[in-house]
């Protein structure tokens, strides 16, 4: 939002090229260290304090997760998991949920609504709502499921790594609240380091498979996590173990852009939108069928 | 605390007990963080429940709800027994050697002297045996079967493993596990902090739970050393304030104590406290206690007080018994209270048995409240529906809501947890008609000071006399009132070695409580806050947070009460010789050099006084050594002993289950009618526990959006095997029941409250978060003080929220 278009890398539906101008960013990225987090929702609420929004106040469905789920106005939540992975000795997993800035981003790629979505060059993925469709398709396009469509303007809304922020040399809003330090800012090489060090430090602890999360299949990421059990992500609120951008997307792009460059209007996508939206699962059954 | 939030970052472990620092202590907890991480150091947590400080722990064991006093017992029978203690330590700076008078016996669960009508102590034989000299006898050899190493061995003999897991219902390997992990740190290089809460000071034991825990620390050697320590974490930001300034009913400021209905004789009531030394050469600091005790009146009645008329010893009410909270409204229940002053207080959702609270104000002419927000208390008169059921046609109370500013809105200081008494600075302007505090206090008194004036009364003295030296009188200033609690000079004060110099110009602010005089030259409002603000200015605003011995030792740093001393009794850090036991983490040593104790903290001690002088690190105490034996300090026993709950799920106390007189705690006040309020296991089979939410704060933050919306609806939390039991799935609403009332909640099934076995019974816990109420953002709940029983601590009357008993039921 608030970097200039200077630093801006990729955008959604387009085939103008990005300015060049300036030289190579230093990459970026957020560390969540979970054996660090103690579940308190600060950075829930620094979310909601920096971004100026307020969710509903929900109820209690019988879990510690609120609000229950992301939502327009709550782009982070933290997600509570009680499991037992050696027998008799429980534990209580607390995974902070919200964009997880890919740096091979699925909502662009699946984004049709040229500039609604765009990386920077230090490799925030943002959202420019002011150029939203509220077709949805990002959520297609995203393996974390999660930007949301919010129903008073129908644009969709996530996480920006506080582009505004980071633009003026701050860290993001979660980092800066964080009282336990389980939140970490700086650059991508810098937090892998300090992932490092705490992965050696769980280990010594007796969590043997301690793992940084930087998932290969979506070009690594810019919000990481440190697991105490890194062979089992899913035990984390179903912490992708291995996300990919759905093939679906591929396929989109494949069409689109021949399409684009002969600037086609974005009502003939419509019905292409409707098929397409009817449900990720359904249409890779039909893929898998084809092959 | 005794030592303080950074501190922590020093420590080889940390046990959080009776606490939960990562949910209710969030920022201070980030120094246990800092420890894991640059320490290795690992953290233990012992509850009821697998908390957020449980889920970042290296090690978790389940306990029930008000066995603490076992499981530390327990422990330091594993220390004894095992051989793992401090001995230097031990034998130097602890009662190990005093002997205890020959008369004093603990049998069937009952110590000597015990009047079951009453039921009280007389605790003439909880005391040392007095040698010809004056001094309590010793035998350093620790042979003496009245020796209090002796006697303490034979008490805590009883606590075996097995005897523990009976009580608490902690698997007995998970109890040993910590047992080992806590003996590691006896080693003089290691050390161990406790963290703890209200999670033991809301029992009826709750005082005796942590003394179990300090008398662990002190066997271990962890008492005066950096990552040491008993560190109790404060709630309220200012709580720690609270105390200090003697806000309770029977303090007087600094932690003096006010006199009782049968001391009429100043004299007799300062020799009483001026404690003279009980071993050769020690300091016994409380000898001084006449200094500050004048100095105090002098604040408060300035040239009315005069050694004639005994600083005004006269005015100062008499105690007859405690006027603690519970009493208070028993007295306002039983009609013989007509207005109740409610500052910054929401009694009918903080004090226990809500039906009992809300009766009782029913009585009232005229309630108070002085506060921020609209609490319930302010409305506990109006129908709020099925959460305050009330006929406001039958309550004739007139209520006088006065609403106040917040700590943001006003500039002053908050003394934390660690004792640093820290100044903020307004930042924004109070909403509406919103006054501060002093404004609204000196509104009242100004008023009543001029009725008193114009119409006269039974007793105007103190009222007429008292110190208002203001410049705007209706107003206070924050700065005006730290100057007068530091304290200055009335005269010109002397250094008694050489009365020709000057200390101290008379006007001025003195710079510590060593120059405070018992002769009317200095006035101080707050001993221990003495120097706070000096000629050097406001201390407390200092913001240097440089750390030459990077030990987190930040002396520049706002001020430390006393002294601005960071960690008390710190001269017990180092050997008799006066070298640190551990030098990579020195605190202060002896420099015979300079003949003075030098290092990271202030010393603890008298300064100049040479180790060979033989004074020992435990000025505060005429004994010159940490107490085992209690002598006649506690009031329900010298050595903490296990009782149950009020409400507990055994017909007997398994330490002395021939004795249904020491089931629960002997020594704890019951007021007439109270014990029919209490359930028994039969109707109420399961142990219930109140607590807090990080999301939350009391009952304020239910009057705040953002809270509102990361934890919006009252909740109870109940183990699995439990709701399996009653049919109950998360998100269900349930009915929980106690003898006292019921609440209505919805049901969060979890993992984390485990069914233990106690007393060869299978036991359920159910958990009960407190922050719901009916006023606020968040959606309307029932008052969890509902069901909690009117009954408290034997010492202190902090009444018993956290373990109690109740049945559920799916709605």
């Amino acid at each position: 939002m608030a970097l200039q278009s200077l630093d801006i890398t990729a955008r959604s539906a387009t085939t103008t090229p990005s300015p060049s101008a300036r030289g190579e960013a230093v990459k970026v990225a957020k560390l969540i260290d979970i054996s660090k987090c103690i579940g308190c929702k600060a950075c829930q609420v620094a979310c909601m304090q920096w971004n100026d929004l307020r969710d509903e106040v929900g109820t209690n469905v019988g879990v510690y997760d609120n609000p229950r789920d992301l939502t327009d106005q709550s782009w982070t939540v933290m997600r509570f998991s009680e499991v037992e992975v050696e027998a008799g000795r429980l534990e209580w997993l607390i995974r902070k949920d919200g964009c997880m800035h890919c740096a091979d981003p699925g909502c662009l790629k699946a984004c049709p609504a040229p500039g609604a979505i765009v990386q920077y060059a230090n490799g925030i993925v943002d959202f420019h709502e002011e150029n939203c469709i509220g077709c949805g398709y990002c959520i297609t396009g995203c393996p974390f499921n999660i930007p949301r469509i919010s129903k008073k303007d129908n644009k969709a809304y996530k996480c920006t790594l506080c582009s505004d922020r980071v633009a003026v040399g701050l860290e993001p809003a979660c980092v800066k609240i964080c009282p336990t330090g389980a939140i970490v800012f700086g650059s991508k090489d810098d937090m892998i380091h300090h992932a490092e060090g705490r992965i050696e430090d769980l280990k010594e602890r007796g969590y043997s498979k301690a793992a940084l999360y930087d998932p290969p299949g979506v070009g690594g990421t810019h919000v990481m996590y440190v697991l105490q059990h890194g062979d089992q992500p899913e035990l984390y609120a179903n912490l992708p173990k291995d996300p990919h951008i759905s093939p679906l997307v591929g396929l989109w792009k494949g069409i689109t852009k021949p399409l684009m460059s002969f600037g086609v209007g974005l009502a003939v996508f419509a019905g292409f939108f409707h098929y397409v939206t009817a449900g990720p699962k359904k249409v890779e059954d039909e893929e898998e069928a084809k092959s | 605390m005794t030592n303080h939030w950074v501190d922590i970052k020093n420590t080889d472990l940390v046990l959080i007990m009776g606490g939960n620092a990562a949910e209710a202590h969030p920022c201070g907890f980030k120094w246990v963080t800092e420890a894991k991480a640059h320490r290795k150091a690992r953290l233990i947590v012992v509850d009821p429940r697998f908390t957020r400080s449980a889920a970042v722990s290296d090690f978790y064991a389940p306990i029930r709800a008000g066995s603490d006093i076992a499981f530390l017992a327990g422990i330091i029978n594993y220390l004894l027994s095992n051989d793992k203690i401090h001995h230097e330590y031990v034998n130097s700076y602890t009662d190990f050697s005093f002997l205890v008078n020959d008369a004093y016996t603990f049998e069937n669960g009952l110590f000597s002297g015990y009047n079951a009508e009453k039921r009280n102590y007389d605790k003439s034989t909880w005391g040392y045996q007095i040698g010809e000299d004056g001094f309590a006898k010793t035998d350093p050899t620790l042979q003496h079967p009245r020796c209090v190493y002796q006697l303490m061995k034979a008490h805590y003999s009883r606590y075996t493993p097995d005897m523990v897991s009976t009580i608490c219902g902690t698997p007995k390997e998970a109890f040993l596990k910590v047992c080992q992990m806590i003996a590691e740190t006896s080693a003089p290089n290691k050390t161990m902090t406790i963290m703890y809460a209200l999670g033991w000071t809301q029992h009826s034991q709750g005082s005796q739970m942590i003394r179990t825990g300090a008398m662990v620390q002190l066997l271990l050697g962890n008492i005066g050393v950096a990552g040491g320590g008993m560190n109790a974490l404060r709630g309220h930001s200012n709580i720690q304030g609270l105390t200090d300034l003697g806000l309770l009913s029977n303090l007087l400021p600094g932690y003096m104590t006010l006199p009782g209905e049968k001391e009429l004789d100043y004299a007799t009531y300062i020799d009483k406290r001026a404690t003279k030394p009980l071993r050769p050469g020690q300091l016994s600091y409380w000898q001084n206690y006449g200094k500050f005790h004048v100095s105090t009146m002098k604040a408060w009645f300035g040239d009315a007080a005069t050694v004639e008329n005994n600083w005004c010893f006269d005015w100062l009410p008499k105690l007859d018994k405690p006027h603690d909270i519970l009493q208070v409204f028993e007295d306002m229940n039983n009609g013989q209270v007509n207005g109740y002053v409610c500052q910054g207080f929401n009694p009918l959702a903080s004090a226990p048995c809500k039906v009992k609270v809300s009766g009782a104000m029913a009585k009232l002419k005229f309630l108070v409240t002085i506060d921020p927000l609209a609490t319930e208390t302010s409305e506990f008169w109006q129908n709020h529906g099925e959460y305050n059921d009330v006929d406001p046609a039958k309550i004739q109370t007139e209520v006088f809501r006065l609403p106040s500013t917040c700590f943001a809105e006003e500039d002053g200081s908050l003394v934390n947890s660690g004792r640093w008494l820290q100044w903020h600075w307004k930042g924004t302007e109070p909403p509406g008609d919103a006054k501060s505090d002093q404004e609204i206090l000196a509104g009242i008194f100004l008023k009543i000071r001029d009725l008193y004036k114009k119409d006269g009364g039974a007793f105007p003295d103190p009222v007429l006399n008292l110190t208002w030296k203001h410049k705007i009188p209706a107003f206070p200033s924050p700065e005006e009132l730290a100057k007068e609690f530091s304290g200055k000079a009335l005269r010109d004060v002397t250094d008694p070695k050489d009365p020709t110099k000057v200390l101290v110009k008379a006007g001025e602010q003195i710079n510590g409580f060593a120059e405070l005089r018992d002769d009317g030259s200095t006035a101080c409002g707050c001993w221990i806050f003495a120097g706070a603000w000096s000629e050097k200015g406001n201390l407390m605003a200092r913001r240097d947070n440089s750390d030459p011995f990077g030990i987190g030792q930040t002396l520049n740093w706002a001020f430390a009460w006393p002294a601005n001393r960071r960690i008390l009794y710190n001269r017990a850090s180092c050997d008799p010789a006066g070298k640190p036991y551990d030098p990579t983490r020195k605190l202060i040593a002896w420099d015979a050099g300079v003949g003075k104790w030098t290092g990271s903290d202030i010393p603890d001690f008298k300064p100049d006084s040479a180790p060979e002088e033989g004074m020992n690190p435990f000025i505060m105490n005429p004994e010159g050594v940490a107490r085992f034996f209690a002598v006649d300090k506690m009031n329900d026993g010298p050595f903490p002993e296990h009782y149950e709950p009020f409400e507990s799920p055994l017909a007997a106390n398994p330490m002395s289950p021939n004795n249904p007189v020491a089931r629960a705690c002997p020594a704890a006040r019951v007021f007439k009618g109270d014990w029919e309020t209490f359930g028994k296991p039969d109707k109420f089979p399961f142990v219930a526990t109140t607590y807090r939410l990080t999301e939350h704060f009391h009952y304020w933050t239910k009057h705040v959006k953002s809270s509102a919306i990361i934890q919006p609806e009252q909740f109870v939390e109940i183990g699995e095997e439990l709701a399996k039991e009653k049919g109950i799935d998360s998100g269900d609403h349930v009915r929980v029941k106690s003898n006292r009332g019921f609440i209505v909640a919805v049901a969060v099934v979890t993992k984390r409250l485990m069914s233990l076995t106690v007393g060869g019974k299978k036991t359920h816990t159910v958990g009960i978060p407190i922050h719901w109420g009916f006023l606020g953002v968040a959606k309307n709940g029932y008052l969890t003080n509902t069901l909690t029983p009117f009954v408290g601590d034997a010492n202190t009357q902090t009444p018993e929220f956290k373990a109690f008993l109740v049945d559920v039921e799916k709605v």
